[in-house]
């Protein structure tokens, strides 16, 4: 049995132009030790999925819809009352933002905030928790932990307090860490020690994570499933060799290739003309249909399940079952202004 | 120090300080090689920067005593010849933004030199520097904070074709609309408000005002970086596309080697204020020779899967360094991993000396393409 269960979920938030669906029907599962990356753009709706999993959602405007699902270790999430719900954050699944700074607060120690943390959810005497941070920020890398301790945030740098932040998030030994963007804020090299922590901690301490992220090259390094998302729906999920060697979406197809790379000399980059539609009016049938260089007739009619491509590998595309019209298909126009009208 | 008010305009070395002269038989710190301070730029070279400078004053205290500098930009050399682009890679505090800034007057240099077309930047007054923003412009990366909220697009590029005296009335409206057409959007644009577009649509403004005076040059301060991946393709081949049917010369900066790869001709790598690297774009992601960028290369992500037991370790420890309190000598010398690192690295400014034809290197370390040859100096 899968250690998260994500069925059917669909968070909705009530704006002044509408219901806003930024998450509508999201199915997935990590298994215990699992890493599952969540990829896609602005607005695709990965963050909304995973404050969604902790249940911390601003509600209003936000609400997840019922027959939304969170399964979490047997138990339901979407239906504990608030003050279990409390004791499985922290505890149980963990989670660390994209900034840092922003997440801990100023007039603390790096200490005194582990140490609270850990006191909170394990009722540890004081002396035991101020261990436990120390050896928490060991384990996160901090060089001189029992003295960074008395350190405040401001006292770090950003890769530092990121460190800081994954051992708050560890701190109780969680089974799952969602992790947010945890390096977008992050130079390169800094994130490159991040992203190798992480891989390294996970390992270590077994547990499973979520790794929500824009960059593929991000989820190609650290994750073993991929699920990508658009316009609030996984439109393709896989193994992430399979993702990235064998693309089926024409989306992910298109991102992959709009991509500068360092390994490769430069090309005319892909262009996915237009841009993601509005979570409050998203496009009949299938909803990259508007921006797709395959796009025919059935398109509009019906938005397709996600169709098995091989095992393990899903995708959201009637191309699965009408192949020959890949062939056939446009593809993405290689350059300029005039886009989606074209030929390769 | 004597580097601080040093402004003296021709230099043959990196630097005020001379490196000390070493020959490889006494050791392995090499400084010789030609500097690019020292080396005449091609004949079709639109914009010289030589030992460019740019110190902030740290003032503390209630009186704001000058408590030292930050050498936001130290010494920085480059040019950028007609057409082409070169790339300026470094990750923050880098000093590659304020040396894209200094250099068209936007924030004062306060050392070092800058031609553009051959005439003196530093030297030119209000009207000199007017018109020379007529030849010399700049996309900022963030396209909601350069525009004016309460100006039509119309309005924001309309003003700078005012301003230079370029067109008025119908003609400014009929100019307006051709470069929103150049730049991918509709002329019905022009009466719209910036909030009414996207991200990607808004650096196409952006895009559109900086070229409203037909530059030839523009710099292009990490122009993508805010942008999703398939908007930033759109504005990369849009950036691209324009530079061939105007000929336009960029600087382009940025923080994503990735994106400086795909857009330069040549690239340039900065450090702590300084450039430790530079060659054509090719050779410097192929054969890196400053550890640092080794280091940068090494930690970019790249878009392909790893065996899990086959991830790489980690390259560099270590955070970039307070840019008020370098580490003396090399400024990479404490995150350094070079085998032949020593106390050299602390004791000598490498300078940017010429390792092999056409790549300059700031390291001691690494030899010069002719151990034969006489120093260059």
């Amino acid at each position: 049995m899968s250690l998260l269960t994500v069925t059917s979920l669909a968070t909705h938030f009530r704006t002044d132009r509408g219901l806003a669906r930024a998450v509508d029907g999201v199915s997935f599962a990590v298994d215990r030790g699992e890493t599952l990356g969540i990829v896609g753009e602005s607005g695709c709706g990965k963050s909304v999925t995973s404050l969604s999993i902790m249940r911390l959602v601003p509600d209003p405007p936000g609400e997840i819809g019922p027959g939304s699902s969170v399964r979490f270790d047997g138990r339901e999430l979407l239906e504990l009352p608030e003050a279990e719900m409390r004791k499985v954050r922290g505890n149980d699944i963990a989670m660390i933002f994209q900034e840092p700074m922003t997440s801990l607060n100023p007039v603390y120690t790096v200490g005194e905030q582990i140490a609270e943390s850990f006191r909170l959810h394990r009722h540890a005497s004081r002396a035991h928790a101020w261990a436990r941070a120390v050896e928490m920020l060991r384990l996160v890398g901090i060089p001189s932990a029992d003295q960074r301790a008395y350190d405040y945030p401001h006292q770090l740098s950003g890769g530092q307090r990121q460190r800081v932040m994954i051992a708050i998030a560890l701190s109780c030994d969680p089974d799952l860490l969602i992790a947010d963007e945890p390096t977008t804020a992050l130079d390169v090299t800094i994130q490159a020690q991040i992203l190798e922590l992480l891989a390294g901690l996970q390992r270590r301490l077994g547990m499973a994570m979520i790794l929500i992220t824009h960059d593929l090259g991000v989820i190609a390094q650290v994750c073993d499933r991929v699920a990508v998302m658009y316009a609030g729906r996984i439109v393709e999920e896989g193994p992430v060799g399979r993702i990235f060697d064998d693309p089926r979406h024409p989306y992910t197809q298109g991102l992959l290739r709009a991509l500068p790379r360092i390994d490769e000399p430069a090309h005319e980059l892909a262009v996915i003309p237009g841009q993601v539609p509005s979570p409050t009016a998203w496009p009949t049938g299938c909803r990259f249909r508007p921006r797709c260089p395959f796009a025919w007739d059935l398109c509009a009619l019906e938005e397709p399940e996600l169709l098995d491509a091989a095992t393990g590998h899903r995708t959201r595309c009637w191309l699965e079952r009408h192949p020959q019209r890949r062939a056939s298909g446009a593809g993405f126009v290689a350059g300029n202004i005039q886009v989606g009208n074209g030929h390769a | 120090m004597p580097d601080d008010d040093d402004a003296t305009p021709v230099r043959e070395h990196a630097r005020s300080s001379p490196p000390v002269e070493l020959s490889p038989a006494k050791g392995d710190s090499d400084t010789r090689g030609r500097t690019l301070d020292s080396v005449e730029p091609p004949a079709d070279t639109l914009l010289h920067v030589r030992g460019l400078e740019r110190y902030f004053e740290i003032r503390r205290g209630v009186f704001g005593r000058a408590a030292g500098h930050v050498r936001a930009v130290d010494g920085v050399t480059f040019w950028v010849r007609r057409g082409e682009t070169l790339g300026l890679v470094g990750e923050s505090g880098s000093g590659k933004t304020t040396a894209g800034r200094s250099l068209l007057r936007l924030i004062e240099p306060t050392g070092g030199e800058v031609h553009f077309d051959g005439q003196d930047v530093r030297a030119l007054d209000r009207n000199g520097l007017r018109r020379l923003r007529r030849r010399a412009q700049i996309v900022f990366q963030d396209p909601y904070g350069s525009l004016d909220p309460r100006m039509t697009v119309g309005d924001t590029v309309g003003e700078v074709l005012q301003v230079h005296g370029l067109a008025r009335g119908r003609n400014a409206a009929m100019r307006i609309a051709e470069l929103l057409t150049l730049v991918g959007l509709a002329p019905e644009h022009a009466d719209r408000y910036p909030h009414e577009f996207s991200g990607g649509q808004r650096q196409r403004i952006g895009i559109a005002r900086a070229l409203s005076v037909e530059p030839e040059f523009v710099v292009c301060d990490e122009p993508v970086s805010a942008l999703d991946v398939s908007v930033q393709a759109q504005v990369l081949n849009l950036l691209r596309e324009l530079q061939v049917r105007l000929g336009l010369a960029y600087l382009f900066i940025a923080h994503d080697l990735g994106v400086i790869r795909h857009v330069s001709d040549r690239i340039a790598v900065m450090y702590l204020g300084r450039i430790v690297e530079t060659a054509d774009g090719a050779t410097l992601v192929r054969t890196p020779r400053h550890p640092y960028t080794k280091a940068l290369l090494a930690a970019v992500p790249a878009p392909r899967p790893v065996p899990k037991d086959g991830r790489r370790s980690v390259v560099l420890s270590g955070d970039i360094p307070d840019p008020a309190a370098p580490p003396p000598g090399c400024p990479f010398h404490p995150r350094c991993t070079h085998p032949l690192r020593d106390a050299d690295c602390a004791r000598i400014r490498p300078p940017l000396a010429e390792k092999a034809k056409g790549h300059f290197v700031a390291c001691i370390k690494e030899p010069s393409f002719d151990p034969g040859g006489t120093p260059a100096s």
